[in-house]
């Protein structure tokens, strides 16, 4: 999932009768399934809550294009470098359509450049890992793109409306996507011998950091408690983890890899695979800052920010040259 | 069937390099302007380019494929693009220069857009249907390149001081790299005797007048004539194709004989 660990500043989840009039309207609406659009009145714990996850969501498409895009230049082929740069293209327009829904909530772009630049905000723990061979672009598709699917289908059914309808277009893409990755991985584990010991390396490092893109299990969690009775989350981290697992070990059964878990097993009774726990503590380290590419990630975007300072600068003088003109040809025409 | 429209009157072996001309600039600026893919300095401006960057590689596989199917020795686009090394590329030399901060960039597609424009106009109206199919279709597609660079050129040169003063620098860097595309030898007098492709210089006259009236209302100055750096299409290329080759065609060569 993209969005991880989301605060809700909420210290229990209230009942109706807690609830003042207005916002107990607001909530039996959410209840009876209805929608909540950009000008209607809402908590101010539903907006920043909202204005967190859909930024945090938003950092997580763009700066998800700096591994991938890693490989764009060393794409095996010319068909595999035009899908790559179109799915890498495609996360910038994610990245546009999110920045924009969070608009709705108030909170403007450049603020929440602000915020990721400065460390403030977050993005997904994943794309903190390095893209090392051609497989890991194909494992990305299959277990990233996948484990983000897992979290989205259900969030095409958000409360909040500009969200719930990015995430339908989000989506199709998204499984476009996870085609696309398992599809470079058939061809890999059907080539040569080293073509599926790379494909095989690959899963051993992305496979740990895939389930925690879930995050920790927030059974007891109050914030995901609230976002769950407000409809911003619809299940918990660990259903939608085994919801994961089970979906994508038959996948790497049919590609002939091994599932680095020595713990993995098929539980008959549960219908559904019992899994060993992820390094957690490997997760806070990267979610604090000592992921592989923290520092990398962040000064790229940075960089880019900062290095596009002049050009921003242009469009916005020139613009204000050309409306200047225009005003004065009017002013002498009349 | 290539055979079937094989017309002996055009010397195959200059098609081919023709061909591979058109092939080249495409894959090695499609190839530049991937590098900006994520590092564009605004969101928007970084999917125009990949935009860009995703039709040049489909205009390369249509002119390296067409390559190969005249060359007749079983080489595909993908063998082409990945198979060759330095000397046997044909792109002009403007193309392979490094992309610099964004200004360059939007620079160099500009004076190379102006020129694809007018080649591509010309080659619909080319004797060899399966070049006047891909200039169809591909016009269309630079016709919305040359729109885009050609007014960020102006929108910066008549910005602020700073986004002026690197848009001229730019200009100034590139200049001596634009000659090249309207040079002609053999193989352009041959294609132009059958029809096949406008000499390079019939299309200067054009090209001056979209850069000029363009750099006029950017508040640019065009460079005075001076030396022009040649090369690249006969397969004298500068350093930096060599390490753009390195990175493209690493897979290929490291695995030889992998499908991906």
């Amino acid at each position: 999932m993209y969005a991880q660990m989301v605060k809700t500043d909420s210290a229990r989840v209230r009942s109706l009768d807690e609830m003042d009039p207005v916002e107990r309207a607001f909530q039996e609406r959410i209840d009876a399934g209805q929608k909540i659009e950009p000008k209607e009145w809402m908590p101010e714990g539903y907006r920043k809550t909202l204005v967190r996850q859909i930024s945090q969501h938003a950092h997580s498409e763009i700066v998800g294009q700096l591994p991938e895009g890693n490989w764009i230049t060393r794409a095996p082929t010319l068909e595999r470098k035009a899908i790559l740069l179109a799915k890498v293209q495609d996360e910038a327009g994610h990245g546009l359509y999110l920045y924009c829904a969070a608009e709705t909530l108030g909170v403007s772009r450049d603020e929440m450049y602000e915020q990721l630049h400065s460390g403030k905000a977050k993005y997904s723990s994943i794309f903190n890992y390095p893209t090392l061979t051609w497989a890991d672009i194909g494992a990305i598709g299959w277990l990233v793109d996948g484990a983000a699917i897992m979290n989205q289908v259900p969030l095409q059914r958000c409360s909040y409306g500009p969200y719930s309808r990015a995430m339908v277009r989000i989506c199709k893409e998204e499984s476009f996507h996870q085609r696309q990755g398992y599809d470079v991985l058939m061809k890999m584990v059907k080539g040569t011998p080293a073509q599926k010991a790379m494909v095989q390396d690959a899963l051993n490092r992305w496979w740990w950091p895939s389930l925690m893109m879930f995050g920790p299990s927030d059974d007891a969690s109050v914030h995901s408690a609230q976002s769950m009775a407000w409809k911003i989350k619809q299940n918990s981290n660990d259903e939608l983890r085994q919801k994961f697992v089970d979906q994508t070990v038959p996948q790497a059964e049919y590609l002939g890899l091994t599932v680095p878990d020595p713990d993995l097993k098929w539980n008959a009774e549960k219908g559904g695979y019992d899994f060993g726990e992820p390094d957690w503590q490997e997760f806070f380290n990267v979610i604090a800052g000592n992921g592989p590419c923290n520092a990398e990630r962040l000064n790229a975007r940075k960089k880019a920010w900062d290095d596009g300072a002049w050009f921003r600068d242009g469009l916005v003088a020139h613009a204000e040259k050309a409306a200047s003109r225009r005003q004065a040809a009017r002013i002498a025409a009349e | 069937m290539a055979t079937a429209t094989l017309d002996p009157a055009v010397d195959q072996a200059a098609l081919f390099e023709f061909l591979l001309r058109l092939g080249d600039n495409a894959l090695i600026l499609g190839h530049r302007v991937s590098e900006w893919c994520g590092h564009s300095p605004a969101l928007e401006e970084d999917i125009a380019l990949s935009n860009t960057a995703l039709d040049l590689i489909g205009q390369t596989q249509l002119w390296l494929g067409l390559a190969g199917e005249v060359e007749g020795k079983g080489r595909s686009a993908d063998t082409l693009a990945y198979l060759r090394d330095g000397f046997e590329f044909r792109n002009i030399l403007l193309v392979e220069r490094p992309n610099g901060d964004f200004g360059k960039t939007l620079m160099r597609q500009f004076l190379f857009d102006a020129w694809h424009f007018l080649m591509l106009k010309a080659l619909k109206g080319s004797t060899d249907r399966r070049i006047a199919e891909i200039a169809e279709k591909a016009s269309k597609e630079v016709a919305y390149h040359l729109d885009r660079s050609r007014d960020l050129v102006i929108r910066l040169g008549d910005g602020t001081a700073e986004s002026h003063r690197r848009m001229q620098e730019a200009l100034d860097d590139l200049w001596a790299f634009t000659g090249e595309m309207f040079m002609g030898d053999a193989v352009d007098a041959a294609l132009a005797e059958a029809g096949v492709a406008p000499t390079p210089h019939s299309l200067k006259a054009g090209w001056d007048e979209i850069i000029e009236e363009t750099l006029a209302e950017a508040t640019l100055k065009t460079p005075a004539d001076a030396y022009m750096h040649k090369g690249g299409r006969r397969g004298v290329h500068t350093e930096h194709l060599g390490f753009i080759l390195a990175e493209l065609q690493f897979l290929q060569r490291a695995y030889p004989g992998a499908t991906w």
